[in-house]
């Protein structure tokens, strides 16, 4: 076992460790801006301000029953929830989150902050997005509940829908980074135009950072495009007939999948780790900084914005957003061939 | 080894496929396989096939297979499943009629379809053997060519653009097909 090698695994389990962590941490986030924003005081006799809140939510979670409806299909009904919570996690292994850092000289060689560095890790990310509308989609099926099964396929069209748009939005960065991998995206961000604006590509592709949001969000089945879970029409959707452990795999999953797609913009769009005052060693820490405020803005939508209607959804994703992101692709490669970016 | 393990997954989960009586286990299999056939393309040192292998087969063309067979309840062999529906649904008293589970078996099938399907799978053999025959001609590719994304954009739209344009209009004329035969007034 090489240094390097320790170092690695322990960085994976680290990452996987920080992910779980994130759900927990996203939770009690979600309750305190929602509070806040609500002239609420939100959780708060758990612990300091409520800060155990996460830990006593997933007790109760692990200690309520776990139930299967009868004519559910069994091996499905289990496989669902694992599906979409390995889908989550296995994004994130090629996301970079830091510059390449010896620990203060104790690894002989450099090491990646990155779990897989993938020549084609954007693809991987996409492909990864869309391997996770299975975990909804059986989950609706094999529960054999009408707003289950509802749920699920108007959650896979919503997908289905908006990876187009997601894919085109990603084109464009590529484009433009003239690169597959994350890392090298993110280190073309390096530096300053005019000695003070960074050179994130966000301030080069202000639509794609727009289109990748928007669509972002509906991929995660966040508000306002949670259809899947319209609490009016379908009770709980996908997940209505889960409990304990495995409703919140599902919980996790969609915690998880909020962290990547701010994970991923933040390095398409907003320079990863570079950021101003800090050493590059540091970087991890603009990283995270970024990374909060888009999570911050993914939950300030929820509690902003009321849910669209199902029909606009499928109207706005296919006959504006899709159009957008194919005309910003066509005017993105246009330009990065005249101006030879 | 790794080869080892996906090609096993890639064959028993594509035998399964046409083995299962219940047509949302055989697309599941049919995925699983596809995702072991993206191993096999990674360990060639083509990650970028393989990537899109899960991308356009195992997201994009199964999603909708899956999505059919949910919406339709395409017509499946007697299973648990159906069991199932059948005593629920005959607790109502609206059992499914008998027709629509049984699958293409069913004696009096119309036998051009069959025919044409042999001929087919004849003219395959056929095939087959010849590339098997051919043999030694294959490595056209320069080695960690397939890999490289500009390479293999480069070739699509120069050497291979006929092809792949030809392919386009293929499945463009599928679809107009399909959309045809769903629409035709009966």
């Amino acid at each position: 076992m090489t240094p390097l090698l320790v170092a690695q695994i322990g960085l994976t389990l680290f990452v996987f460790v920080m992910l779980l962590n994130s759900a927990a941490v996203m939770v009690y986030v979600e309750r305190k801006v929602a509070a806040f924003l609500q002239q609420r005081l939100g959780p708060y006799r758990v612990g300091w301000q409520g800060v155990l809140q996460p830990l006593a939510d997933i007790v109760k979670l692990m200690f309520k029953e776990e139930l299967r409806p009868k004519a559910a299909d069994a091996f499905l009904f289990a496989l669902a929830p694992i599906i979409a919570a390995t889908c989550a996690f296995a994004a994130f292994a090629v996301v970079p989150f830091g510059a390449e850092t010896t620990f203060g000289g104790w690894l002989p060689e450099g090491l990646r902050l990155q779990v897989a560095d993938v020549n084609v890790a954007i693809l991987v990310v996409f492909a990864v997005a869309s391997m996770s509308v299975y975990g909804i989609v059986l989950a609706g099926w094999s529960s054999n509940s009408k707003y289950s099964l509802l749920g699920g396929l108007r959650s896979s069209a919503q997908m289905i829908s908006y990876e187009l748009s997601y894919g085109l939005a990603l084109a464009g960065v590529l484009i433009i980074g003239n690169s597959l991998s994350l890392t090298d995206i993110v280190n073309r961000q390096a530096g300053t135009w005019l000695g003070f604006i960074p050179k994130w590509f966000v301030f080069l592709q202000p639509i794609g950072f727009l289109i990748y949001m928007t669509a972002g969000i509906a991929e995660t089945n966040r508000a306002p495009f949670d259809f899947p879970e319209a609490e009016q029409e379908l009770v709980a959707g996908y997940h209505t007939e889960y409990s304990s452990m495995s409703f919140a795999m599902f919980f996790l999953a969609e915690y998880v999948n909020m962290v990547t797609v701010s994970a991923v913009a933040t390095d398409l769009f907003l320079g990863g780790w570079h950021g101003p005052f800090l050493p590059e060693s540091l970087g991890w820490i603009w990283f995270l900084v970024k990374v909060g405020a888009i999570l911050f803005f993914y939950v300030w939508m929820r509690w902003t914005l009321p849910r669209y209607r199902y029909d606009q959804l499928m109207r706005f994703g296919w006959k504006v957003l899709l159009p957008v992101a194919v005309i910003n692709l066509l005017v993105t490669a246009a330009g990065v061939l005249y101006f030879e970016l | 080894m790794a080869f080892y393990v996906f090609a096993v997954i890639a064959v028993v989960a594509s035998v399964l496929v046409i083995a299962q009586r219940n047509p949302i286990y055989s697309v599941l299999l049919l995925i699983a396989s596809f995702g072991a056939l993206s191993g096999l393309y990674v360990l060639l040192e083509a990650p970028f096939v393989a990537v899109i292998q899960i991308i356009v087969y195992a997201g994009a063309i199964m999603v909708l297979f899956l999505f059919v067979v949910m919406l339709l309840n395409a017509p499946h062999e007697e299973t648990d499943y159906d069991e199932r529906i059948h005593a629920y649904e005959a607790e109502r008293g609206a059992g499914v009629p008998a027709e629509r589970v049984r699958g293409a078996g069913a004696p009096g099938v119309n036998k051009v379809p069959m025919r044409f399907g042999g001929f087919l799978a004849a003219a395959l053999a056929v095939e087959l053997v010849w590339v098997l025959t051919k043999g030694g001609e294959s490595g056209a590719f320069p080695s960690g060519a397939i890999s490289s994304v500009k390479t293999i954009g480069q070739l699509l739209f120069t050497d291979y653009a006929f092809a792949f344009e030809v392919t386009s209009v293929l499945i463009l004329v599928a679809m107009v097909g399909a959309v045809v035969l769903a629409r035709r007034e009966s």
